[in-house]
Protein backbone atom coordinates (compact mmCIF):
# COMPACT_ATOMS: atom_id res chain seq x y z
CA UNK A 1 0.00 0.00 0.00
CA UNK A 2 3.15 2.51 1.00
CA UNK A 3 4.20 2.28 -1.77
CA UNK A 4 1.42 1.94 -4.13
CA UNK A 5 0.23 5.55 -1.98
CA UNK A 6 3.87 7.12 -3.07
CA UNK A 7 3.71 6.20 -6.57
CA UNK A 8 3.66 9.03 -9.14
CA UNK A 9 0.60 8.15 -10.99
CA UNK A 10 -1.25 7.58 -7.62
CA UNK A 11 0.21 10.97 -6.50
CA UNK A 12 -1.43 13.27 -9.16
CA UNK A 13 -4.66 11.17 -8.72
CA UNK A 14 -4.89 12.21 -5.39
CA UNK A 15 -3.62 16.14 -6.44
CA UNK A 16 -6.54 15.78 -8.89
CA UNK A 17 -9.23 14.67 -7.28
CA UNK A 18 -8.58 16.93 -4.10
CA UNK A 19 -8.49 19.74 -6.27
CA UNK A 20 -11.74 19.53 -8.30
CA UNK A 21 -13.62 18.13 -4.95
CA UNK A 22 -12.28 21.04 -3.54
CA UNK A 23 -12.63 23.81 -6.31
CA UNK A 24 -16.48 22.32 -6.64
CA UNK A 25 -16.61 23.28 -3.00
CA UNK A 26 -15.54 26.59 -2.99
CA UNK A 27 -17.27 27.62 -6.29
CA UNK A 28 -20.50 26.25 -5.28
CA UNK A 29 -20.61 28.30 -1.49
CA UNK A 30 -19.62 31.30 -3.70
CA UNK A 31 -22.51 31.45 -6.11
CA UNK A 32 -25.08 30.44 -2.82
CA UNK A 33 -23.94 33.05 -0.95
CA UNK A 34 -23.74 35.62 -3.81
CA UNK A 35 -26.77 37.36 -3.57
CA UNK A 36 -26.77 37.39 0.22
CA UNK A 37 -23.34 38.77 0.24
CA UNK A 38 -24.58 41.93 -2.26
CA UNK A 39 -27.58 42.25 -0.56
CA UNK A 40 -25.23 42.48 2.90
CA UNK A 41 -23.07 45.41 0.72
CA UNK A 42 -25.98 47.40 -0.53
CA UNK A 43 -27.62 47.46 3.28
CA UNK A 44 -24.53 48.47 4.28
CA UNK A 45 -24.60 51.27 2.16
CA UNK A 46 -27.34 52.27 2.66
CA UNK A 47 -27.40 52.42 5.95
CA UNK A 48 -24.28 54.12 5.85
CA UNK A 49 -26.21 56.89 3.78
CA UNK A 50 -29.14 56.99 6.39
CA UNK A 51 -26.36 57.89 9.12
CA UNK A 52 -24.99 60.08 7.59
CA UNK A 53 -27.96 62.11 6.56
CA UNK A 54 -28.78 61.79 10.66
CA UNK A 55 -32.18 59.63 9.59
CA UNK A 56 -31.17 56.30 11.15
CA UNK A 57 -30.38 55.82 14.33
CA UNK A 58 -28.81 52.12 15.77
CA UNK A 59 -30.32 52.23 18.92
CA UNK A 60 -33.77 52.42 17.36
CA UNK A 61 -34.02 51.01 13.82
CA UNK A 62 -33.83 47.77 12.03
CA UNK A 63 -32.58 46.76 8.83
CA UNK A 64 -35.99 46.53 7.79
CA UNK A 65 -36.49 50.04 7.87
CA UNK A 66 -32.89 50.89 5.97
CA UNK A 67 -34.74 49.79 2.45
CA UNK A 68 -37.97 51.54 3.37
CA UNK A 69 -36.18 55.10 4.61
CA UNK A 70 -33.69 54.81 1.88
CA UNK A 71 -36.33 55.10 -0.81
CA UNK A 72 -36.92 58.47 -0.39
CA UNK A 73 -33.68 58.53 -2.12
CA UNK A 74 -32.94 59.45 -6.01
CA UNK A 75 -29.28 57.93 -6.71
CA UNK A 76 -28.11 60.26 -9.48
CA UNK A 77 -24.54 60.29 -11.41
CA UNK A 78 -22.64 63.54 -11.42
CA UNK A 79 -19.88 64.55 -13.91
CA UNK A 80 -17.54 65.87 -11.06
CA UNK A 81 -15.51 68.31 -14.30
CA UNK A 82 -18.96 69.88 -14.97
CA UNK A 83 -21.23 69.64 -12.00
CA UNK A 84 -23.99 68.22 -13.83
CA UNK A 85 -26.07 65.18 -13.59
CA UNK A 86 -25.29 62.46 -17.06
CA UNK A 87 -28.40 62.26 -19.00
CA UNK A 88 -29.83 59.17 -20.06
CA UNK A 89 -27.87 59.35 -23.24
CA UNK A 90 -24.76 59.90 -21.86
CA UNK A 91 -25.20 56.64 -18.75
CA UNK A 92 -25.85 54.68 -21.43
CA UNK A 93 -23.05 55.61 -23.88
CA UNK A 94 -20.41 54.63 -20.45
CA UNK A 95 -22.40 52.22 -19.36
CA UNK A 96 -23.34 53.20 -15.70
CA UNK A 97 -26.26 52.63 -13.89
CA UNK A 98 -26.24 54.47 -10.50
CA UNK A 99 -27.72 52.13 -8.41
CA UNK A 100 -25.02 49.37 -9.09
CA UNK A 101 -22.38 51.82 -10.43
CA UNK A 102 -19.18 51.51 -8.33
CA UNK A 103 -16.44 53.98 -7.67
CA UNK A 104 -13.90 51.86 -5.77
CA UNK A 105 -13.52 50.02 -8.98
CA UNK A 106 -13.98 52.75 -10.89
CA UNK A 107 -11.02 54.50 -9.05
CA UNK A 108 -8.64 51.76 -10.60
CA UNK A 109 -9.99 51.97 -14.32
CA UNK A 110 -8.67 54.45 -16.83
CA UNK A 111 -11.00 55.22 -18.54
CA UNK A 112 -13.13 56.68 -15.86
CA UNK A 113 -10.63 58.00 -13.58
CA UNK A 114 -7.86 60.23 -13.70
CA UNK A 115 -4.14 60.14 -11.82
CA UNK A 116 -4.10 63.39 -9.35
CA UNK A 117 -1.22 65.34 -9.82
CA UNK A 118 0.67 65.44 -6.61
CA UNK A 119 -0.04 69.23 -6.08
CA UNK A 120 -3.51 68.83 -6.68
CA UNK A 121 -3.72 65.30 -4.61
CA UNK A 122 -4.73 67.32 -1.28
CA UNK A 123 -6.75 63.90 -0.10
CA UNK A 124 -3.57 62.01 -0.98
CA UNK A 125 -6.10 59.81 -3.12
CA UNK A 126 -3.77 59.43 -6.36
CA UNK A 127 -6.73 58.87 -8.06
CA UNK A 128 -10.45 60.42 -8.61
CA UNK A 129 -13.28 59.14 -10.58
CA UNK A 130 -14.85 61.34 -12.89
CA UNK A 131 -18.20 60.36 -12.27
CA UNK A 132 -19.81 60.18 -8.90
CA UNK A 133 -22.39 58.93 -7.42
CA UNK A 134 -24.78 61.35 -5.19
CA UNK A 135 -28.14 60.82 -3.10
CA UNK A 136 -30.69 63.28 -3.13
CA UNK A 137 -33.72 64.02 -1.17
CA UNK A 138 -36.40 66.58 -3.32
CA UNK A 139 -39.09 67.89 -1.27
CA UNK A 140 -42.74 68.31 -3.01
CA UNK A 141 -41.63 71.78 -4.55
CA UNK A 142 -38.85 70.24 -6.18
CA UNK A 143 -36.29 71.68 -3.84
CA UNK A 144 -33.25 70.07 -2.56
CA UNK A 145 -33.63 68.88 0.74
CA UNK A 146 -30.41 66.76 1.62
CA UNK A 147 -27.41 65.91 -1.30
CA UNK A 148 -25.30 63.02 0.09
CA UNK A 149 -21.95 63.27 -1.45
CA UNK A 150 -19.42 59.99 -0.69
CA UNK A 151 -16.13 61.29 0.21
CA UNK A 152 -13.01 59.87 0.49
CA UNK A 153 -9.25 60.67 2.14
CA UNK A 154 -6.23 59.29 3.22
CA UNK A 155 -5.61 59.27 7.17
CA UNK A 156 -2.81 57.98 9.30
CA UNK A 157 -3.03 54.24 8.35
CA UNK A 158 -5.12 54.13 5.15
CA UNK A 159 -8.25 55.71 3.13
CA UNK A 160 -11.04 56.68 5.16
CA UNK A 161 -14.15 56.52 3.19
CA UNK A 162 -17.27 58.45 4.35
CA UNK A 163 -20.54 60.20 2.87
CA UNK A 164 -21.49 63.54 4.15
CA UNK A 165 -24.72 64.94 4.39
CA UNK A 166 -25.09 68.90 3.19
CA UNK A 167 -28.81 70.76 3.45
CA UNK A 168 -30.79 71.84 0.44
CA UNK A 169 -28.48 75.56 0.57
CA UNK A 170 -25.81 73.67 -0.55
CA UNK A 171 -23.41 74.77 2.09
CA UNK A 172 -24.42 73.73 5.63
CA UNK A 173 -23.89 70.16 7.11
CA UNK A 174 -26.56 67.45 7.60
CA UNK A 175 -24.15 65.11 9.20
CA UNK A 176 -21.01 62.77 8.36
CA UNK A 177 -20.74 58.72 8.28
CA UNK A 178 -17.71 56.79 7.59
CA UNK A 179 -18.07 53.21 6.78
CA UNK A 180 -14.53 52.05 6.50
CA UNK A 181 -11.12 53.28 7.93
CA UNK A 182 -8.06 51.90 9.05
CA UNK A 183 -7.48 54.85 11.85
CA UNK A 184 -6.06 53.24 15.31
CA UNK A 185 -8.71 52.22 17.94
CA UNK A 186 -9.88 54.83 20.54
CA UNK A 187 -7.25 57.31 18.60
CA UNK A 188 -8.26 58.00 15.14
CA UNK A 189 -11.18 55.02 15.33
CA UNK A 190 -12.94 57.74 17.15
CA UNK A 191 -13.96 59.70 14.24
CA UNK A 192 -16.70 57.22 14.10
CA UNK A 193 -17.88 58.25 17.42
CA UNK A 194 -21.09 59.75 17.49
CA UNK A 195 -20.64 61.88 20.41
CA UNK A 196 -17.46 63.35 17.80
CA UNK A 197 -19.58 63.30 15.22
CA UNK A 198 -22.53 65.20 16.42
CA UNK A 199 -20.23 68.76 16.36
CA UNK A 200 -21.32 68.12 12.48
CA UNK A 201 -24.13 69.63 11.53
CA UNK A 202 -25.07 72.96 11.13
CA UNK A 203 -21.32 73.95 10.16
CA UNK A 204 -21.03 76.14 6.94
CA UNK A 205 -18.47 75.05 4.49
CA UNK A 206 -17.91 78.08 2.12
CA UNK A 207 -16.82 81.22 3.37
CA UNK A 208 -18.65 84.43 1.64
CA UNK A 209 -16.37 84.57 -1.23
CA UNK A 210 -17.41 80.67 -1.91
CA UNK A 211 -13.77 79.16 -0.55
CA UNK A 212 -14.12 76.13 1.25
CA UNK A 213 -13.62 77.03 5.03
CA UNK A 214 -14.52 74.16 7.17
CA UNK A 215 -11.92 73.21 9.16
CA UNK A 216 -11.11 70.50 11.72
CA UNK A 217 -9.12 72.65 14.95
CA UNK A 218 -7.30 71.64 17.90
CA UNK A 219 -9.28 73.23 21.64
CA UNK A 220 -12.79 74.00 20.94
CA UNK A 221 -13.69 74.23 17.18
CA UNK A 222 -16.19 77.66 18.26
CA UNK A 223 -16.27 78.48 14.58
CA UNK A 224 -19.29 78.50 12.48
CA UNK A 225 -16.94 76.22 9.95
CA UNK A 226 -14.76 74.98 12.45
CA UNK A 227 -15.07 71.73 14.32
CA UNK A 228 -12.81 70.40 17.37
CA UNK A 229 -10.04 67.82 16.42
CA UNK A 230 -9.76 64.38 18.12
CA UNK A 231 -6.73 64.25 20.46
CA UNK A 232 -3.93 62.01 20.26
CA UNK A 233 -5.21 61.62 16.24
CA UNK A 234 -3.68 65.22 14.33
CA UNK A 235 -2.86 63.30 11.11
CA UNK A 236 -6.38 61.95 11.27
CA UNK A 237 -7.86 64.87 12.05
CA UNK A 238 -6.04 66.73 9.38
CA UNK A 239 -6.70 64.00 6.73
CA UNK A 240 -10.13 64.59 7.25
CA UNK A 241 -10.26 68.29 6.89
CA UNK A 242 -8.47 67.56 3.47
CA UNK A 243 -10.59 65.27 2.68
CA UNK A 244 -13.74 67.99 2.89
CA UNK A 245 -11.06 70.49 1.48
CA UNK A 246 -10.69 68.48 -1.23
CA UNK A 247 -14.93 66.87 -2.23
CA UNK A 248 -16.23 70.10 -2.02
CA UNK A 249 -13.30 72.31 -3.96
CA UNK A 250 -12.94 72.47 -7.25
CA UNK A 251 -11.55 69.08 -8.07
CA UNK A 252 -14.41 67.67 -5.82
CA UNK A 253 -18.06 68.42 -5.60
CA UNK A 254 -17.42 72.34 -6.23
CA UNK A 255 -19.01 72.89 -9.36
CA UNK A 256 -21.82 70.40 -8.87
CA UNK A 257 -22.61 72.18 -5.40
CA UNK A 258 -22.29 76.00 -7.08
CA UNK A 259 -24.40 74.85 -10.78
CA UNK A 260 -26.94 72.73 -9.22
CA UNK A 261 -27.57 72.57 -6.10
CA UNK A 262 -26.72 76.19 -4.97
CA UNK A 263 -28.25 77.39 -8.67
CA UNK B 1 -16.26 9.91 26.92
CA UNK B 2 -13.32 7.73 27.61
CA UNK B 3 -10.53 8.99 29.55
CA UNK B 4 -8.26 9.52 26.72
CA UNK B 5 -10.34 11.61 24.56
CA UNK B 6 -11.39 13.61 27.26
CA UNK B 7 -7.44 14.50 27.50
CA UNK B 8 -7.18 15.51 24.13
CA UNK B 9 -10.50 17.79 24.65
CA UNK B 10 -9.18 19.24 27.75
CA UNK B 11 -5.03 19.36 27.47
CA UNK B 12 -4.90 22.05 25.23
CA UNK B 13 -6.75 24.52 27.16
CA UNK B 14 -4.51 24.93 30.14
CA UNK B 15 -1.48 22.16 30.45
CA UNK B 16 -0.40 22.46 26.49
CA UNK B 17 -2.15 25.76 25.28
CA UNK B 18 -1.49 26.61 21.92
CA UNK B 19 -0.64 30.29 22.42
CA UNK B 20 0.66 30.03 25.92
CA UNK B 21 2.78 27.11 25.65
CA UNK B 22 3.11 26.39 21.66
CA UNK B 23 3.60 29.96 21.33
CA UNK B 24 1.55 29.42 17.96
CA UNK B 25 -0.98 31.70 16.29
CA UNK B 26 0.54 35.00 18.40
CA UNK B 27 -0.01 37.36 15.38
CA UNK B 28 -4.07 37.03 15.22
CA UNK B 29 -4.19 37.12 18.71
CA UNK B 30 -2.67 40.48 18.68
CA UNK B 31 -4.72 41.64 15.81
CA UNK B 32 -8.46 40.70 16.59
CA UNK B 33 -8.91 41.13 20.53
CA UNK B 34 -9.22 44.64 20.68
CA UNK B 35 -13.16 44.31 21.16
CA UNK B 36 -14.88 40.81 22.28
CA UNK B 37 -17.13 40.16 20.01
CA UNK B 38 -14.40 40.12 16.91
CA UNK B 39 -12.58 37.87 19.19
CA UNK B 40 -15.30 35.91 19.76
CA UNK B 41 -16.04 35.17 16.01
CA UNK B 42 -12.06 34.95 15.04
CA UNK B 43 -12.42 31.98 17.89
CA UNK B 44 -15.24 30.30 16.50
CA UNK B 45 -13.92 30.73 13.25
CA UNK B 46 -10.51 29.50 13.92
CA UNK B 47 -11.91 25.97 15.91
CA UNK B 48 -14.32 25.57 13.17
CA UNK B 49 -11.32 25.21 10.90
CA UNK B 50 -8.89 23.37 12.54
CA UNK B 51 -11.44 20.82 13.95
CA UNK B 52 -12.81 20.07 10.70
CA UNK B 53 -8.94 20.06 8.48
CA UNK B 54 -7.71 17.72 11.45
CA UNK B 55 -10.51 15.38 10.81
CA UNK B 56 -10.20 15.65 6.53
CA UNK B 57 -6.76 15.01 6.91
CA UNK B 58 -7.06 12.25 9.28
CA UNK B 59 -9.53 10.33 6.75
CA UNK B 60 -7.30 11.13 4.24
CA UNK B 61 -4.19 10.23 5.43
CA UNK B 62 -3.49 6.88 4.39
CA UNK B 63 -4.07 8.08 1.07
CA UNK B 64 -1.49 11.14 1.05
CA UNK B 65 1.26 10.79 -1.26
CA UNK B 66 4.30 12.13 1.36
CA UNK B 67 5.80 14.08 -1.33
CA UNK B 68 2.45 16.32 -1.67
CA UNK B 69 1.58 16.11 2.04
CA UNK B 70 1.93 19.77 3.02
CA UNK B 71 -0.02 20.51 0.02
CA UNK B 72 -2.52 18.48 0.47
CA UNK B 73 -3.15 19.85 3.95
CA UNK B 74 -2.80 23.20 2.46
CA UNK B 75 -5.41 22.65 0.17
CA UNK B 76 -7.99 21.38 2.67
CA UNK B 77 -7.08 24.27 5.15
CA UNK B 78 -7.46 27.20 2.59
CA UNK B 79 -10.83 25.60 0.74
CA UNK B 80 -12.16 25.66 4.55
CA UNK B 81 -10.49 28.90 5.59
CA UNK B 82 -12.22 30.57 2.17
CA UNK B 83 -15.53 28.98 3.27
CA UNK B 84 -16.23 30.33 6.33
CA UNK B 85 -15.23 33.93 4.97
CA UNK B 86 -17.83 33.09 2.52
CA UNK B 87 -20.37 32.18 5.19
CA UNK B 88 -19.53 35.30 7.26
CA UNK B 89 -19.90 37.75 4.22
CA UNK B 90 -23.09 36.47 3.81
CA UNK B 91 -24.52 35.98 7.27
CA UNK B 92 -22.34 38.42 9.94
CA UNK B 93 -21.17 41.26 7.10
CA UNK B 94 -19.98 43.83 10.08
CA UNK B 95 -18.27 41.43 11.73
CA UNK B 96 -16.58 40.42 8.57
CA UNK B 97 -15.51 43.46 7.82
CA UNK B 98 -13.83 44.25 11.13
CA UNK B 99 -11.89 40.82 10.80
CA UNK B 100 -11.00 41.70 7.41
CA UNK B 101 -8.32 40.03 6.51
CA UNK B 102 -7.24 37.94 9.29
CA UNK B 103 -10.18 35.20 8.84
CA UNK B 104 -8.24 34.97 5.28
CA UNK B 105 -5.17 34.65 7.24
CA UNK B 106 -6.29 31.54 9.57
CA UNK B 107 -4.49 29.78 6.62
CA UNK B 108 -1.41 30.35 7.84
CA UNK B 109 -2.57 30.09 11.54
CA UNK B 110 0.51 27.77 12.94
CA UNK B 111 -2.24 26.10 15.08
CA UNK B 112 -3.96 24.80 11.78
CA UNK B 113 -0.92 23.54 10.14
CA UNK B 114 0.90 22.45 13.63
CA UNK B 115 -2.26 20.34 14.47
CA UNK B 116 -2.70 18.85 11.27
CA UNK B 117 0.78 17.69 10.69
CA UNK B 118 1.52 16.52 14.32
CA UNK B 119 -1.65 14.62 15.09
CA UNK B 120 -3.93 14.31 12.24
CA UNK B 121 -1.40 12.67 10.50
CA UNK B 122 -0.98 9.77 12.76
CA UNK B 123 -4.28 9.62 14.62
CA UNK B 124 -8.08 8.46 13.17
CA UNK B 125 -10.55 10.76 12.51
CA UNK B 126 -12.74 11.34 15.69
CA UNK B 127 -9.60 11.81 18.01
CA UNK B 128 -8.33 14.91 15.37
CA UNK B 129 -11.75 16.42 15.32
CA UNK B 130 -11.58 16.23 19.25
CA UNK B 131 -7.96 17.66 19.28
CA UNK B 132 -8.80 20.45 16.34
CA UNK B 133 -11.76 21.52 18.97
CA UNK B 134 -9.51 21.44 22.00
CA UNK B 135 -6.98 23.39 20.49
CA UNK B 136 -9.64 25.70 19.02
CA UNK B 137 -10.35 26.55 22.57
CA UNK B 138 -7.60 26.41 23.76
CA UNK B 139 -6.69 29.70 21.73
CA UNK B 140 -10.24 30.81 22.55
CA UNK B 141 -9.91 31.07 26.11
CA UNK B 142 -6.80 33.34 25.32
CA UNK B 143 -8.68 35.13 22.98
CA UNK B 144 -11.69 35.87 24.86
CA UNK B 145 -9.60 36.59 27.89
CA UNK B 146 -7.48 39.39 25.96
CA UNK B 147 -10.81 40.68 24.22
CA UNK B 148 -11.80 41.18 27.87
CA UNK B 149 -9.63 42.75 29.20
CA UNK B 150 -8.13 44.71 26.40
CA UNK B 151 -12.11 46.01 25.88
CA UNK B 152 -12.56 46.93 29.39
CA UNK B 153 -9.54 48.82 29.96
CA UNK B 154 -9.25 50.18 26.61
CA UNK B 155 -12.59 51.45 25.64
CA UNK B 156 -14.32 50.70 28.90
CA UNK B 157 -17.02 48.32 27.34
CA UNK B 158 -18.14 44.53 27.28
CA UNK B 159 -19.48 43.61 23.75
CA UNK B 160 -19.85 46.95 23.26
CA UNK B 161 -22.36 47.57 26.32
CA UNK B 162 -20.39 50.53 28.92
CA UNK B 163 -19.22 49.11 31.97
CA UNK B 164 -17.12 52.00 32.79
CA UNK B 165 -18.31 55.35 31.12
CA UNK B 166 -15.23 57.14 29.27
CA UNK B 167 -14.69 60.85 29.76
CA UNK B 168 -15.15 60.95 25.77
CA UNK B 169 -18.70 60.04 26.12
CA UNK B 170 -19.18 62.26 29.54
CA UNK B 171 -18.29 59.40 32.22
CA UNK B 172 -15.14 59.25 34.48
CA UNK B 173 -13.48 56.27 32.87
CA UNK B 174 -10.04 57.65 31.25
CA UNK B 175 -9.21 54.96 28.69
CA UNK B 176 -6.08 53.34 28.46
CA UNK B 177 -5.03 53.77 25.04
CA UNK B 178 -2.02 51.03 25.15
CA UNK B 179 -4.33 48.40 25.71
CA UNK B 180 -5.79 49.33 22.10
CA UNK B 181 -2.35 48.87 20.56
CA UNK B 182 -0.87 45.30 19.66
CA UNK B 183 1.66 45.39 22.26
CA UNK B 184 -0.73 45.15 25.40
CA UNK B 185 -1.37 41.94 23.79
CA UNK B 186 1.45 41.20 24.35
CA UNK B 187 2.02 42.29 27.81
CA UNK B 188 -1.49 40.23 28.61
CA UNK B 189 -0.05 37.12 26.89
CA UNK B 190 3.09 37.42 29.08
CA UNK B 191 1.09 37.57 32.27
CA UNK B 192 -0.96 34.61 31.12
CA UNK B 193 1.91 32.66 30.41
CA UNK B 194 3.71 33.76 33.95
CA UNK B 195 0.56 32.61 35.67
CA UNK B 196 0.34 29.08 33.84
CA UNK B 197 3.77 28.43 34.81
CA UNK B 198 3.22 29.25 38.26
CA UNK B 199 0.58 26.62 38.82
CA UNK B 200 1.83 24.41 36.53
CA UNK B 201 5.85 24.65 36.95
CA UNK B 202 5.76 20.94 34.38
CA UNK B 203 5.64 23.47 31.60
CA UNK B 204 8.70 25.60 32.63
CA UNK B 205 11.47 23.77 30.36
CA UNK B 206 14.97 23.01 31.91
CA UNK B 207 17.67 25.38 31.31
CA UNK B 208 19.96 24.53 28.34
CA UNK B 209 23.08 24.52 29.75
CA UNK B 210 24.05 25.15 33.71
CA UNK B 211 26.50 27.57 34.95
CA UNK B 212 29.74 25.70 35.98
CA UNK B 213 30.44 26.26 39.37
CA UNK B 214 33.37 29.00 39.92
CA UNK B 215 36.15 26.62 40.84
CA UNK B 216 39.24 29.74 40.45
CA UNK B 217 37.88 31.50 42.90
CA UNK B 218 41.10 32.17 44.54
CA UNK B 219 42.92 32.79 41.94
CA UNK B 220 40.59 36.09 40.76
CA UNK B 221 41.55 37.89 43.74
Amino acid sequence: MSSNVNSVSYTLKVALILCALCSVLISGAAVVLKPMQTANQILDRNRNILIAAGMYDPAVNTDADVATMFERFTARIVDLNTGAYLSDEQMSELGLDPLTYNETAARNDPALSDALPDDEDTAKIRRRVRYATVYIIENPQGEYETVVLPVSGYGLWGIIYGYLAIEGDGNTIRGIGFYDHKETPGLGGEISNPRWQAQWPGKQIFDNSGDVAFQVVKGGGQGSSQIDALSGATLTSRGIENMIAFWLGQRGFGAYLTNEVKG
Amino acid sequence: MSEISKDILIKPIFKENPIALQILGICSALAVTTSLQVALVMSIALTTVTAFSSMFISMLRNHMPSSIRIIVQMTIIASLVILVDQVLKAFAYEISKQLSVFVGLIITNCIVMGRAEAFAMKNPPGKSFMDGIGNGAGYSFILITLGTIRELLGAGSILGITILPTVANGGWYQPNGLMLLAPSAFFLIGFIIWILRNRDTSQVEKSEFTMAPHTAEKGAH
